[in-house]
């Protein structure tokens, strides 16, 4: 369970800070923004076990939990990047203009005003991504690093049914709690948008 | 012996494109729960799907099936459907597994196609004395046609996946190479393993993209309204998928 909740969320954080830094790049030229999007979708279309049997002997056997966090770094980029792209390229042209005309440079623009403005598009990326990830990690049991994985392997092996039960709700859970903490985590960073509901 | 070497000698053996346990035949195993799962699934989820969205109803399960269906790990299900029917039928389990998980996708997709199809269109067909069975088969199918392709290739890529997680709780198919070669220690055999399977995957998904190129009626339209009037041509593509 500890396993499980420490290899999602650095999988996501990591994701998070590369999807960024790889949107920054998409941005600034227009293949270069085919290559990332066009590689991801190739990546995912990669059954994730398939992915992490390739990863693993290239990481080392003996690293296999890197291994298994390299794979799920891989999957919840691909859909982290295309959220950071169109989120965005979303961003109205005119609060740009008008944050130019103010005199912010391109950090304080991106950090004041785009960031912001591509938040509910990248918290809704983050949403699936998370949730994909805790279903994904299961998957490490291969290597012995499944988290809740390897409690369904064991449950499989013994023919438990209440344990093989146990295991997969709480994976359902964790996803279901991982998605609500990260809700609230948006409506709090987006006070903005429940102003524009009340009114 | 570098790993790439070990996996080129493990895909060149002839000794592994032989018998019940040789590539050809665990490619087929493969491809035969994923063809028997994706057309069960589209035979359940195409028709539901495309009734709720005819008649613009059950929007909110038919977009949230998909998150659920992201919710619930393959292995998982796996593992709970084998120990709450046994080990006996393994394969029909597995194969109740792949529906369920390409069930979601066909559905939201077919749903969200017939909706999203622009009103007008529905409105001039109505106007022109269409009936409903009509507006859906002549209009809202053929207009949907490219995002209900979309819904079959992401099941296809999903179920590629899931049968591949199968080989866990003991079914064939290419999963087998993966968890048999992490079990005997043999990076070769589950490299060369993994390898077959994202070259399946990605065959699929490059057939899908061609697929949609061909069917997507705007497209075509626009093309042979070139040639000859748009007008006549939309009806041949409503005739066509139909």
């Amino acid at each position: 369970m500890q396993e499980h909740v420490s290899l999602t969320v650095s999988a996501v954080l990591i994701g998070l800070v590369v999807a960024f830094g790889l949107a920054l790049l998409a941005r600034r030229s227009g293949w270069l923004e085919g290559l990332i999007l066009g590689g991801s979708t190739i990546l995912y279309t990669i059954p994730s076990l398939a992915l992490l049997a390739i990863l693993v002997p290239l990481i080392g056997l003996a690293q296999a939990r890197l291994a298994v966090l390299v794979g799920l770094v891989l999957y919840s980029l691909v859909i982290l990047v295309r959220a950071f792209v169109t989120g965005l390229r979303g961003v109205p042209a005119d609060a740009v203009e008008a944050a130019r005309g103010m005199g912010f440079g391109p950090v304080k623009l991106l950090f004041k005003v785009e960031l912001p403005l591509a938040l509910p598009t990248i918290m809704a990326g983050l949403r699936v991504a998370t949730v994909s990830t805790v279903a994904l990690v299961t998957l490490g049991v291969v290597v012995d690093h499944g988290g809740l994985g390897n409690l369904l392997d064991e449950a499989f092996s013994k023919s438990y049914r209440f344990e093989a039960l146990t295991a997969a709700v709480l994976c359902v859970l964790l996803a279901i709690v991982a998605d609500l903490i990260i809700l609230a985590i948006g409506y709090v960073l987006t006070p903005w948008r429940r102003k524009a509901a009340a009114r | 012996m570098s790993i790439f070497s070990k996996t080129g000698s493990w895909l060149t053996d002839g000794a592994n494109w032989q018998g019940s346990t040789g590539i050809p035949q665990r490619v087929g195993d493969h491809l035969e729960l994923t063809v028997i799962a994706v057309a069960v699934a589209m035979a359940i989820a195409i028709p539901v799907g495309l009734w709720l969205g005819h008649i613009g109803r059950g929007g909110i399960l038919a977009i949230n099936i998909t998150n659920v269906g992201r919710a619930i790990p393959t292995y998982a299900l796996l593992v709970l459907l084998f120990v709450a029917m046994g080990v006996f039928h393994r394969k029909l389990e597995t194969l109740i597994a792949l529906v369920a998980f390409a069930l979601p996708p066909l559905l939201t997709n077919t749903y969200v196609g017939v909706r999203e199809v622009d009103p007008r269109a529905r409105e001039a067909a109505q106007g022109m004395g269409m009936t409903g069975p009509q507006v859906l088969r002549r209009v809202e199918i053929p207009l949907a046609m490219p995002l209900i392709l979309d819904g079959m290739r992401i099941a296809v890529v999903q179920v590629v996946a899931t049968t591949t997680v199968a080989a866990l709780i003991g079914v064939g198919g290419l999963g087998r190479f993966v968890v048999d070669g992490f079990n005997n220690n043999d990076p070769g055999e589950y490299t060369g393993g993994a390898i077959l399977v994202a070259v399946l995957a990605l065959v699929f998904e490059g057939i899908f993209v061609l697929l949609q190129r061909r069917v997507d009626p705007v497209r075509r339209a626009r093309r042979a309204g070139e040639a000859r009037g748009a007008v006549t041509e939309v009806k041949t593509t409503a005739d066509a998928v139909r």
